[in-house]
This record gives structure tokens, C-alpha cells and sequence, in this order.
């Protein structure tokens, strides 16, 4: 297991550089420029200026090169002496800068983590948490009422879109009822127990349409691996020992079920981390999701090249993880 | 004990008496809260000049003097507007003097100088700092200080009009000792100066979180010991202009929210909510179609809409730009896409009053199919079996582009729909607006390259006066491959008489004739078939019935004078 962990490791790093090669590439030829947004009654002179300051003007190549060492060796540096009080060289490195913003991406990324992993993951654990259940007792009773509306409403929140039903919420919710906020205040601070019910308050309408999109989607996972199970010769041989239903169902079924359940939310974990862009845009949650589509509109090249390649290392590093995960939990699945 | 209780109940009461008399006392009505639905990404305009990015550092910093909201010069840091007739501008216009208010502090404290002004101007023109403003500087040769009250601006050549530097929210003061050491190449590197300057405005930066919200607080050294009445004001960016109004317009969670572009219809039910209303202000925007003088077919390759591919095949044809123009009805556009937000123009320069033409209303206002189709059977155009006309084997048949959003592409199938009427057919086509205006010499999609027969987009100039916007036109501003496409005279009109008027206006100063001169030079463009103006647009923004002092400004930063605004009763 140690050695297959490893070498998968090694791998990863030849794919991310490809990758963020890739991206660095598609960036470039993407035909955005950072001044696109700015008043027509700014020259084209000074636009000009504006995009040599930038580093535009460097060739494509050059460029790539100081985009892998500003990521790679500055601010790791960075990141270490800022944890460790060391100082290494003069510690006047140039750090990967936002266009838009002109500040340090990293800084941008660590002031919106926090959000978003709140929200998101919030919303990804009520998800599992919601799905788990229904997707159990779906299968169990299969085509049986419980059955039929669990699957209605798994289909529903699978198909209609969070952007619909963002908006959705909100008009009921904070527009004709105003039960809720619609604009999520990124100031509050908890410190007490009626901000803290603030802030469950803003939290509700974006986590509540996220759990329904998560839970669909895992429990028609569930359902399927359980009903997979409970037609297995091993649950014939329980029953037939005299074994309770209950440790049938939530023993022997449920564990063995779980097995790909678990692929599928590990896998599902980046997608935490890059935020839900729709629903963080419709509720002004200032999340990573947020940030990334922002950046795409104003062409600010560093933020999105650096975010995008944030999600791919992460998309790599939990690819590996469901596989060890998947021979820890499954001893007859060996690598090596 | 009966005379102390009547004592303290008439001191109570003479305190509510003070209270209400000083009704605006710093700091006195709260949280001030705004909704942008950009968010600001940066406090120094210098660095990214974006509309939002100008609008909320000027709650901050400030320009010697700005234009109020009726586009009239006022003294903000200086005493008084230079002019010729006071002798703050030179007999000979090539320099001009600012009197700096006596007692000005920056919110640290420290005095306002005109060290720091001479330095505003060295940041912004240092080489590789990439300054957004740079043109508010053009033709200023040197600043100096007499003395530590006076700003002395020294011009290249004379300025008729000189009132660009340190003038409007583009162009604000910033604060030698914070900014000293970011000059050029090291002005982005200082992200806390940029992300909290320090300023004269009635607020100064709390916390900023890039493209996200914005603490601001009152400036306890502001000039106006009354002002600002509120204590604080929160900047909250993201989301979406629809969700922006409702924040405002219907839930009330907000007192003011900018840059409503949302369809009239929308609006009208958020305002029927009763919870705020709408504030319009008309500057120089106007929405047009230029129509391209050289020739764009596509089989010309790299060669087209540059001069070698030779004038347009029929919209070189006066009567068909005429026509064009006489068959769109500009009052259902107006209605279609910007209810109150527009009003249908025939002037590219629409405003200030002193400058707006009439003279081509009476044809031009009106749709006229008849005539229009008139024009064109006159001009040989016949109409073939699929209802286009055409002559010689050239069809009027054009691409139509322009930039993707939801009122232009209406717009765009009402004048297909209305040029249907007169046998002229249109391919619509919309990019981007990042693409369209991001002026890429690689994309072939640019609004600068032009590779269509007429599109359509928004533009306007700074301030009030039109000379370098009307200069926009000359012949040698045509985009082309030569100058990497980066010319404005996007229409590639050329006309030696228009390029000598220009440059009269140039050499004149007396304000009539100045006016006369550009209301000349734009009834030229819209005879000539330039372009064809559509909507003078205005920009609308939403706040609260109980949000007092708001004044709608379209010359300066919306929150020109958010030291006034206070809660109303």
C-alpha cells in the first residue's frame, strides 16, 4: 500500500505540471484582456501601459516559467516563514499578484476559504447526512410510496438547477416572507449567541439548495449499491442463519454498500473547495467559487490560473485518496 | 426636588432642541449600506480604473474640485475655481494656479499640501506603474508649489479647456508620505496603501476585502465638523443587478444600490414595492451604431475594415447610411430596453445642454419608413425576390455586431425587425463584452477591428467638455493594423473639413464658441452618416425612501457628496 501511495505521488507531479501547463495555455489564448472591463474613455495608449505593467508584454513562454517559480518556490517560501518566524534570502520575493486586485492571490484564497467551507461543506455533510437515510430505507422498500417520493424528489433536485432554485428561495423567503437574508454578510462576526443565530440565518437559504442538489445526487448512489447488496447470496445466507433484520440491513447490507458510497464522496470533496460558483454568486457568499468567477470575468489571468490549478491538485490528491480508501475499506482490493 | 426635576426635564428638552438643530451631526445616523453589484476590487483608482473602483475610493479621496450634479465645476480642495476672468488661468492658457483651502487635514492628521499634489501627478505619470488615469495628466508639463498652499500646473501646449488634472473622481489626491515609496514598478507590491488609502474624503478605510465588502468609518478630521452624518458605511460587492435592486427596492436590506440595468418592466414591480425609489442622472453616454466605412467581407481576410480594402460596398452610399437611420424608431427601443434609464438622441455628444445640438432632431427623431424607402429606391437600391434590396450584386445585407447583454440584444431584433421594413436584412452576432471591448489585436472579435458591416455599443467622455472626444473621429485615429488596432475612430469616418474644425476647437477658449464649435462638428457626424445615435443613456441607481440627500450624479463619482446623505425621519 505504502509503495503504490508513493508512486501514484510521483505521478502526480509530471500530470499537474502538464496540467498547469495546460491552463496556462488556455488562459493565453483565450481572448480576454484585463482592460476589457475598464471605461471606454480610458485611451488605448494607456491601456497599453496598463497591460505592460501587468507583464503582458513578456513572451508566453517566459511568462509560464515566472508564473512555476512565483507558485512553486516563492510562495511556499512564504507561506514558511510566515509560519515559522525564519527568514530565508532578503524575503523581497514577488508573489503570484492578482491583476484586478493587485494583492497577493494567496492571501485572496485565504481570506475565502473559511466561507466557503462553511457553506459548501455544510452543505455536502447535511447532503450525506440526508442521503444516507433515504437512499437505506429507499432500497429496503423498494417501489413502495417512501420509494416512489424519494426518488421523485431526488430527480427534481438533480435536474433543476441551483441557479433556479437559488432564486427561488430568495423571492419566497426573503422577498414576500423575509424570513431570511438575501445577501449574505461577510462582516458578521460570532461572538454571541444572537450573531450566532444571524449567521445560522444567512446560512440557511445557500446550504439549503446545495444539501438538496448533494443529497440527490448520492442518495440514487445508496439506493443503487444497496439494492446491488440485498440481492447477494452472503444477505440470503444471514436471513437464512436466523440473523435479526435489523443487523441484515444495517451490518452486513449497509457496510458492504458503503464501499463505492465513500469513492464517490471522496471524490466529491474538491468540488468543496472550488465552491458552488452559482449559488455563492445569487447569495453573495464571498467563497473560493465566488472569487474564481469574478476572475474570470475580468480576466485577472493570475487568480484563475492559480485557483484552477489549486482544484486540479486537489482533484488529484482526493482521486488517490478514494483509492486507498477503497483497499482499506475493501480487504479483498490489494495494489500491491 | 420639584424645581431639579423641572430643571433636568427643560435640559432634556433643550438638549433635543440642540439635537434637532445640529439635526446632522457626525456620526449620528448609523451604518450607511451600499450594494455594488461588481464588487471593488481596489481602493486606488490609479491601478484599475474601473467605474466601481473610482466610485468607491472617492468616498476616500479626493480631487482638488469636482463637478456637481449638474455638471458645474465646485471647489472641493481648493477656494475657488480657477478661471482666466480671476486670473487663476493664464492670459496665454499654458498654465494655471489652485489655492488650496486653508486648514485641510488628511484623515491621519497630518496637513493637506501641495506637496502631495505634485506628488499625485509623479505617481501617476512614474513609467511601468501602468497608471489607469495617465490621460487626465496628458499636456501637463510640470506641477509645482509656490508655496505650500499654491499648485502651479504648467501645460505643453495652451489648454483651452484645463480643468482634467486633479479634477473629478478620476483624478484624486493621494498622500505623499503613504504612497512614497510606490512609485512605478512597486506600486502594486504596496497592497495595504492601495486597499486603504489615506485620504481628505468624509470616510476613511476600515477593512477591505478585495472583490467582496468594504468598512468604512467617519473621518474624524473631515473638514466639515457636521459631516458625515453617518458613522460608517459598508460597500458590499457580488451578485447581480436584478438581485441588487430587489436588496433595495424590495427587501430593504439595503439603502442604496448602483447601476440598476434591469428591464424598465422589472423595476417598475420592485418600485411598486414602496420600500425605494429610483434616481436617474444623464450624462454622455449614448448608445450608437457605427456603421462601417470600409469594406468588411469576410473573404478579404486580414485586409478588412483597414483602408486597403477600399470603402464599404453600399454603406459608402450616403443615402443608405440616411436610410438606415430614418427606419429605426428610437422611442420603442427606448421603452423596449431603458424605460426611464433613456431618451431617444440623434448627438453623439448629448450633453451638457450647452453643448447638445437640435439641429437634426426634426428629421431624424422620427422613423420614417416611407422616406427611407424612398431614398433608397432613388438610389438604385431594388428590392429582390427575398425581399432585400440590392445593386449590382451587392446586397444590403449586414453582420450586426455588438457585445452580449440582454437590452442589446432586444435591441438588436428590434432595428433587424424595423430595417426588414425598408429591405435591408441583418445578421445578428454578439460577443463578450470582455472580448468585444478587451481589445485584443488577436481576437478577431473586438469592437476595434470591426469585422462587421455596423455595430452597435456605448461611449462617452469625462467630465464636460467634448474636444478630445469629438477628436475621437480624426483621420489618423483610424484602427488598423499599423498602430496594432488601436485607434478610436472605430467608424474609420474620414473627413479632411471635419479634422480642421477639430482643429479649431482646439485653439479656441471662449466657452460660446467652443460650444457652437461642437455642436458643429456633431451635427457633422450624424449628417454624414458617422454613425447613428440611438438612446442617450443615463445611468440609474436605487436607495431607500428613508435614505436622505442623494444626489444623482452623472459628471462625477455617484457618491460625489455622500458627506450630505443622512437618514431621513
Amino acid at each position: 500500500m505504502f509503495t503504490y501511495t508513493l508512486r501514484r505521488l510521483l505521478f502526480a507531479i509530471p500530470t499537474l505540471l502538464i496540467i498547469s501547463f495546460v491552463i496556462f495555455a488556455l488562459l493565453d489564448l483565450a481572448p480576454n484582456d484585463p482592460t476589457g472591463d475598464l471605461p471606454l474613455t480610458i485611451p488605448p495608449e494607456v491601456r497599453e501601459q496598463i497591460r505592460a505593467s501587468l507583464g503582458l508584454d513578456q513572451p508566453f513562454f517566459f511568462r509560464y516559467l515566472y508564473w512555476l517559480q512565483q507558485f512553486f518556490i516563492n510562495e511556499p517560501l512564504n507561506i514558511l516563514e510566515r509560519m515559522t518566524g525564519w527568514q530565508f534570502g532578503d524575503g523581497n520575493r514577488m508573489r503570484v499578484l492578482s491583476w484586478a486586485t493587485r494583492s497577493p492571490v494567496v492571501d485572496l484564497i485565504v481570506q475565502r476559504l473559511p466561507q466557503t467551507l462553511w457553506v459548501v461543506g455544510l452543505a455536502y455533510l447535511f447532503g450525506v447526512l440526508i442521503a444516507v437515510p433515504i437512499g437505506v430505507i429507499s432500497a429496503y422498500k423498494q417501489y413502495s410510496i417512501f420509494d416512489q417520493i424519494g426518488t421523485f424528489l431526488s430527480m427534481v433536485g438533480y435536474s433543476v438547477p441551483t441557479f433556479f432554485t437559488g432564486v427561488l428561495l430568495v423571492v419566497i423567503f426573503s422577498s414576500y416572507l423575509q424570513w431570511f437574508p438575501s445577501v449574505y454578510d461577510t462582516n458578521l462576526v460570532v461572538n454571541d449567541f444572537s450573531s450566532f443565530f444571524q449567521q445560522i440565518k444567512q446560512m440557511a437559504l445557500p446550504v439549503t439548495v446545495l444539501s438538496l442538489f448533494n443529497a440527490s445526487q448520492i442518495t440514487r448512489f445508496v439506493r443503487a449499491s444497496m439494492l446491488d447488496n440485498l440481492h447477494q447470496d452472503y444477505v440470503r445466507t444471514a436471513r437464512a442463519k436466523g440473523v435479526k433484520e435489523k443487523s441484515v440491513l444495517l451490518v452486513h447490507v449497509l457496510r458492504n454498500s458503503l464501499i463505492p458510497v465513500v469513492t464517490v464522496i471522496a471524490l466529491g470533496v474538491p468540488t468543496i473547495f472550488s465552491g458552488a460558483i452559482i449559488t455563492e454568486q445569487i447569495f453573495r457568499v464571498n467563497g473560493l467559487g465566488q472569487l474564481l468567477i469574478i476572475a474570470v470575468q475580468g480576466a485577472d489571468i493570475p487568480l484563475v490560473q492559480t485557483l484552477t490549478f489549486i482544484f486540479a491538485v486537489l482533484i488529484v490528491l482526493f482521486n488517490l485518496i478514494a483509492d486507498v480508501l477503497y483497499g482499506i475499506l475493501d480487504p479483498r482490493i490489494r495494489y500491491d | 426636588m420639584k424645581n431639579l426635576k423641572l430643571l433636568l426635564a427643560g435640559t432634556v428638552a433643550a438638549l433635543a432642541f440642540a439635537g434637532s438643530a445640529a439635526y446632522a451631526a457626525r456620526g449620528t445616523d448609523g451604518d450607511l449600506k451600499i450594494l455594488f453589484w461588481q464588487a471593488v476590487s481596489t481602493m486606488n483608482p490609479y491601478l484599475s480604473g474601473g467605474t466601481k473602483e473610482v466610485y468607491a475610493s472617492s468616498m476616500v479621496i479626493e480631487p482638488l474640485a469636482r463637478y456637481d450634479e449638474k455638471g458645474a465645476l465646485v471647489p472641493t480642495l481648493v477656494t475657488e475655481i480657477p478661471t482666466v476672468e480671476n486670473g487663476g488661468v493664464a492670459k496665454d492658457l499654458m498654465s494655471m494656479t489652485w489655492k488650496i483651502k486653508p486648514g485641510v487635514k488628511w484623515s491621519d492628521g497630518t496637513p493637506f499640501t501641495a506637496d502631495d499634489v505634485i506628488f499625485t501627478w509623479k505617481y501617476c505619470i512614474a513609467p511601468d506603474g501602468g497608471c489607469a488615469q495617465a490621460a487626465q495628466y496628458e499636456g501637463v508639463k510640470s506641477v509645482e508649489a509656490p508655496d505650500p498652499q499654491t499648485v502651479k500646473i504648467t501645460f505643453t501646449e495652451p489648454k483651452p479647456y484645463p480643468y482634467s488634472a486633479f479634477v473629478g473622481a478620476q483624478s484624486p489626491v493621494i498622500q505623499k508620505k503613504q504612497f512614497e515609496n510606490c512609485v512605478g514598478a512597486k506600486a502594486p507590491g504596496c497592497t495595504s496603501a492601495n486597499f486603504g488609502p489615506i485620504g481628505t474624503g468624509p470616510f476613511v478605510v476600515k477593512e477591505f476585502k478585495p472583490n467582496d465588502v468594504i468598512t468604512l468609518t467617519a473621518n474624524t478630521n473631515y473638514r466639515d465638523a457636521a459631516k458625515p452624518a453617518f458613522a460608517s458605511v459598508t460597500l458590499k460587492g457580488g451578485g447581480d443587478a436584478a438581485s441588487a435592486a430587489r436588496a433595495v427596492l424590495e427587501t430593504g436590506e439595503y439603502d442604496y444600490a448602483w447601476n440598476m440595468q434591469v428591464e424598465p418592466e422589472i423595476l417598475a414591480k420592485m418600485v411598486a414595492a414602496g420600500k425605494g425609489k429610483l434616481e436617474t442622472a444623464f450624462g454622455t453616454q449614448v448608445e450608437r451604431i457605427n456603421l462601417n466605412h470600409y469594406n468588411a467581407d469576410p473573404s478579404l481576410g486580414a485586409k478588412r475594415s483597414t483602408k486597403e480594402a477600399g470603402p464599404h460596398p453600399s454603406l459608402s452610399d450616403p443615402a443608405v447610411r440616411r436610410a438606415l437611420s430614418l427606419a429605426i424608431d428610437r422611442s420603442i427601443i427606448v421603452e423596449a430596453g431603458y424605460g426611464a434609464a433613456g431618451k431617444a438622441t440623434c448627438n453623439i455628444v448629448p450633453a451638457p445642454a450647452a453643448v447638445a445640438s437640435t439641429k437634426n432632431d426634426s428629421w431624424c427623431l422620427k422613423q420614417d419608413i416611407a422616406a427611407a424607402n424612398k431614398l433608397l429606391d432613388d438610389a438604385g437600391w431594388k428590392k429582390g425576390a427575398d425581399g432585400i434590396r440590392a445593386k449590382n450584386g451587392v446586397k444590403l445585407s449586414y453582420l450586426y455586431a455588438t457585445s452580449t447583454n440582454s437590452v442589446r440584444q432586444a435591441t438588436q431584433e428590434l432595428v433587424k425587425d424595423m430595417w426588414s421594413q425598408i429591405g435591408v436584412g441583418a445578421e445578428l452576432r454578439n460577443a463578450s463584452a470582455s472580448v468585444f471591448f478587451g481589445g485584443d489585436p488577436a481576437s478577431p472579435d473586438t469592437f476595434q477591428k470591426f469585422y462587421a458591416d455596423v455595430e452597435m455599443y456605448t461611449n462617452n467622455f469625462d467630465g464636460t467638455d467634448p474636444e478630445k472626444y469629438l477628436a475621437e473621429w480624426l483621420c489618423d485615429k483610424v484602427p488598423g493594423p499599423a498602430n496594432g488596432w488601436q485607434g478610436q475612430n472605430i467608424p474609420r469616418y474620414c473627413n479632411p473639413a471635419y479634422d480642421k474644425l477639430v482643429g479649431e476647437l482646439s485653439k479656441t477658449a471662449e466657452l460660446d464658441k467652443r460650444a457652437a464649435l461642437a455642436k458643429q462638428l456633431n451635427d457633422m457626424l450624424t449628417e454624414e452618416g458617422a454613425h447613428i445615435p440611438l438612446v442617450h443613456r443615463g445611468s440609474v441607481s436605487s436607495h431607500s425612501l428613508k435614505l436622505a440627500g442623494v444626489k444623482m450624479n452623472a459628471w462625477d463619482s455617484e457618491l460625489w457628496n455622500i458627506a450630505a446623505w443622512s437618514r431621513g425621519k
